[in-house]
């Protein structure tokens, strides 16, 4: 099989030419106050059937988005995937028009920090191994899982991907932002089978920088271990119980609820928190809980946020302690406090979560020492993952009803749970936490230890 | 990538997509890729402009044009398929595009094969009539007047409101598809729709009620919108949503209303009736054309074209023409929804159901206007058949799992007792498994009526409808607390 699909990187440089042309295209359309953002990236990703290819695709895309300053200083944004000359001409007076209708109350600035200088960020890079090769791979894998179980009957959902990207921040004032990177991951969910029983499904993701360097036999025994740990399942009773959230369970649920950390959503009115609430408490007093994008184990760091400015280590919680919100430009000014990095570029900037890292901050302070999800004897259930989060969370009335996979453990014996919802509010979670674990695991999407909740009201079957 | 804006541009992507110039190149890129041994090729070319627009309390706080510019190439080798998209609408950067997608399946681009390509044929034109509807759609300043407008309603409305806010999306498309099979169709594609949402709160009591609107094809619906009317139920709906208890949880009958009440048949069945899934081997229904699956009590269609619908399309995204498809009827399976791979690799004839967002996807079988059929009896006459249950006005979100298992949240839901709707309720949701539920759909109502949605799967967002009558479920797990 020929290998065409595999694409070289632009550099840096290109990236210059591009900024230089929308210098050009601005001046020329009497623009003078203008910011940029772009990203290009190449991407080939795989799917495969019972030993066959199933999917294969690949892509190569950019995005730009302008947005432009008016004579009375007011703001407009336009995006565009067409980076030709006429395309840059008409994403510019695009922006123009929209700024005839900009929020004269909320005026974004350049970041105040976009050309400080960013501390020392060595990701490592890997050019793409192309499609031949990763069909290779996810083939192999695919027929190790289809072959260490014989419950195991296929992988309805599998893939291989990988990206190169760049990513660039520029503005009029001579800020110049850009990063390249690389990524790839991989997931097997797998689908189990037992004679007169419903077929039972899970699975499992990994990420890398690069193809070679993915953990293919940690995602095939991870996929194998917990499909296979929900074929003996049974109805739970509907009630109030003891729950044990994995870190990837409870990262999942904190993360439905970031507007508590989020300035955007304080003046938007849509958050749980307010402009005062600094200093409040709102979990039990040995929970820390810290935005940090850069961290090492994080592959999807980016260096700076959608204004420029650079990522940081944000603590959000202090001992149980509101102790920071996270801010675009705008809404940082508006606090009196600094850019945080963790905005998007718009006439009104998103603001959202990198990496969360959630750790205990005290261990004598644990209402249920004891507790440990390899020995705890009496009753409780271990949520695994959680689903349909985009319609069963109530980001600004705090509330959740959400469908959970997970076991019922009972002295020792676990218990796959068949179809069940857990609903509660998430003060009240972060306030009924009776135990954080020590250890830390590290996932996806952060870095969390197991962790205890008491009394959360889980409906089944029965 | 990022070197392109300093290319020339060997075709002028911005020109409409009826210039001859296109003929000649995409027949030429088809000829080449046929010649190299691909039994089928298909290249997707787009052109897309959209808009959106955000109103809180009484100013415009975001307004956000965007372009889009891309091509979709794919390549099938018997019943593989590689596709590849790109940004580059040159004539260098389709041929690599086309060069990549044959490598997927091992052909070289100079390769010479039997396999013969006899031209594109005539252009079919569904877009002739729709030129000049970008420019009919309404400008910034109207939209925004009328949202202003929707929010201050809301303000006079209701009596808790701390936020209200309205939005406004326009995804105007222009498409071209070509394939080896000689299809050659232009069309134009208008979605807009418009939201209204408020948040109320009284001390420690908070709700959020929203509604969304939507239509296809229909430049001027924004100022048929009653933003009056709207403004009005979303208040009734939160002043009584705001001082509501919890749901208790547990198995109980339930009455879905009409309208989007529909999704719980988008999610519990129409996923499943889709070929993609039976490809994947991750729907009960494979094998159960003929069969009996649902309650006798209940038809089912997912139609192309029902009229201005936000899920209607002139043709879809593989040049097809869509059908009316009659999915269930009166419990029997009859059709399952199927696109150009659907067919190949499961023998079910195409539906003119293959959708993708856009051209960086890959069409698969999607759903369209999906709706139960309207049945004989009353809506009163469903509530008053059950003692204890729960009327689920106003629906959330909600999704399928890769073993059948569905789940919807309630946004409005009232507790029926002795036939009659008492006081109002949060915080449900619904869940089940679409084998076990669809026999239980046993009542319909007479007042067939739709809503817009966006559904997001294997071929990205799309625009698409569901509908139902108001319908009664005999007994469903409702999670809460």
């Amino acid at each position: 099989m020929g290998d065409k699909s595999r694409n070289s990187m632009d550099n840096q440089i290109n990236s210059k030419k591009l900024v230089d042309r929308l210098k050009q295209l601005s001046t020329k359309n009497s623009i003078n106050k203008w910011d940029i953002g772009s990203s290009s990236s190449s991407d080939s990703n795989v799917q495969v059937d019972n030993g066959e290819p199933k999917q294969l695709k690949s892509s190569q895309r950019s995005v730009l988005t302008i947005r432009v300053w008016n004579d009375e200083g007011l703001v407009g944004t336009t995006s565009t995937s067409d980076i030709t000359d006429s395309g840059l001409q008409r994403a510019l007076m695009g922006a123009k028009e929209a700024s005839n209708y900009g929020n004269i109350n909320e005026i974004p600035e350049f970041s105040s920090m976009a050309k400080e200088n960013i501390k020392e960020f060595n990701k490592p890079f890997y050019e793409m191994i192309g499609i031949t090769k990763l069909l290779d791979k996810l083939l192999k894998a695919e027929s190790k899982l289809l072959n260490s179980n014989d419950h195991i009957k296929s992988i309805p959902y599998n893939g291989l991907s990988e990206t190169i990207f760049e990513r660039t921040y520029a503005n009029s004032d001579g800020a110049f932002r850009y990063q390249k990177g690389s990524q790839s991951s991989i997931y097997l969910y797998a689908r189990a089978e037992q004679t007169g029983r419903k077929p039972r499904s899970s699975g499992s993701v990994k990420v890398g920088y690069g193809s070679d360097l993915l953990d293919i036999e940690g995602c095939i025994n991870e996929a194998k271990k917990l499909t296979l740990s929900h074929l003996n399942y049974r109805p739970i009773n509907t009630g109030k119980y003891l729950v044990c959230f994995t870190p990837k369970a409870f990262l999942e649920l904190l993360g439905s609820f970031s507007n508590i950390f989020n300035a955007r959503s304080i003046i938007d009115g849509l958050s749980l928190s307010n402009k005062n609430s600094i200093g409040t408490t709102i979990s039990v007093n040995n929970l820390n809980i810290f935005d940090n994008g850069l961290h090492s184990e994080n592959i999807g760091a980016t260096p700076f946020d959608g204004e420029g400015t650079p990522t940081q280590n944000i603590c959000l919680l202090k001992n149980g302690n509101i102790n920071s919100f996270i801010h675009s430009e705008l809404t940082a000014r508006k606090f009196g406090a600094k850019p945080t990095g963790h905005a998007g570029l718009a006439s009104k900037a998103s603001v959202g979560l990198d990496w969360l890292i959630i750790e205990n901050s005290d261990y004598t302070k644990c209402k249920q020492c004891s507790l440990n999800k390899d020995n705890y004897k009496d009753q409780f259930v271990l949520i695994e993952s959680l689903s349909a989060l985009h319609a069963g969370v109530k980001p600004s009335q705090g509330s959740f009803s959400l469908p959970f996979d997970g076991w019922l453990i009972n002295e020792g014996e676990k218990v796959s749970v068949e179809s069940a919802t857990i609903a509660g509010d998430i003060r009240d979670i972060l306030i009924n936490i009776v135990k954080i674990e020590s250890i830390q695991e590290i996932t996806p999407q952060g870095i969390c230890p197991h962790i205890w909740i008491s009394d959360i009201s889980i409906t089944g079957g029965q | 990538m990022i070197t392109q804006v300093l290319k020339t541009d060997s075709l002028i992507p911005g020109l409409s997509y009826q210039d001859d110039i296109w003929r000649t190149t995409l027949d030429g890129l088809i000829s080449r890729g046929i010649s190299s041994g691909a039994n089928f090729v298909e290249i997707f070319l787009e052109r897309s402009d959209s808009l959106n627009i955000l109103a809180e309390q009484s100013i415009i706080t975001n307004v956000s044009p965007s372009l889009g510019l891309g091509a979709g190439i794919r390549v099938f080798r018997d019943k593989k398929d590689g596709f590849v998209s790109t940004n580059d609408l040159s004539e260098s950067g389709l041929l690599k595009a086309l060069i990549n997608a044959l490598s997927m399946l091992g052909l070289e681009i100079n390769e010479l094969s039997c396999n013969k390509f006899s031209g594109l044929g005539k252009l079919k034109d569904y877009g002739i009539e729709k030129n000049n509807w970008l420019k009919k759609t309404p400008s910034i300043s109207d939209i925004s007047n009328k949202l202003i407008s929707a929010n201050s309603k809301l303000e006079i409305h209701c009596n808790k409101e701390e936020v209200r806010r309205s939005s406004f999306s326009r995804s105007w498309q222009e498409v071209l598809i070509s394939a080896s099979d000689g299809t050659f169709v232009r069309d134009i594609r208008l979605h807009q729709t418009t939201g209204l949402n408020v948040l109320v709160s009284d001390k420690e009591h908070r709700a959020s009620i929203g509604r969304r609107y939507g239509s296809s094809d229909k430049p001027n619906d924004l100022s048929e919108w009653d933003e009056e009317h709207a403004a009005q139920e979303i208040s009734e709906s939160s002043a009584k949503m705001l001082y509501a208890d919890y749901v208790d949880a547990g198995q109980m009958p339930a009455i879905l209303s009409n309208k989007f009440g529909g999704v719980i048949f988008h999610e519990a069945c129409g996923h499943l009736l889709e070929t993609t899934q039976i490809e994947r081997g991750t729907t009960p229904f494979s094998n159960s054309l003929g069969k009996k699956i649902a309650h006798e009590s209940l038809s089912a269609v997912d139609e192309g074209a029902w009229r201005d619908a936000f899920g209607t399309i002139s043709v879809d995204d593989e040049g097809m023409e869509p059908e009316n498809t009659l999915l269930i009827e009166n419990g029997i399976l009859r059709n399952f929804l199927s696109d150009r791979a659907g067919e190949l690799r499961t023998g079910h004839k195409r539906t003119g159901s293959g959708r993708r967002q856009s051209y960086s996807f890959a069409a698969a079988s999607r759903m369209r206007n999906t709706y139960i059929k309207a049945g004989n009896h009353k809506p009163s006459e469903l509530i008053e058949s059950i003692d204890q249950g729960i009327y689920c006005k106003s629906m959330g979100g909600g999704s399928v799992g890769p073993t059948g298992q569905f789940n919807f949240s309630v946004e409005e839901g009232y507790l029926i007792e002795n036939g009659k709707l008492t006081k109002p309720v949060k915080g449900a949701t619904l869940i089940g498994e679409a084998k076990e539920i669809l026999p239980k759909i046993s009542l319909c109502a007479d007042d067939l009526d739709i809503a817009p949605g966006f559904c997001g799967s294997v071929s990205g967002a799309i625009n698409v409808t569901v509908g139902q009558p108001h319908i009664k479920v005999d007994s469903i797990t409702i999670g809460g607390r």
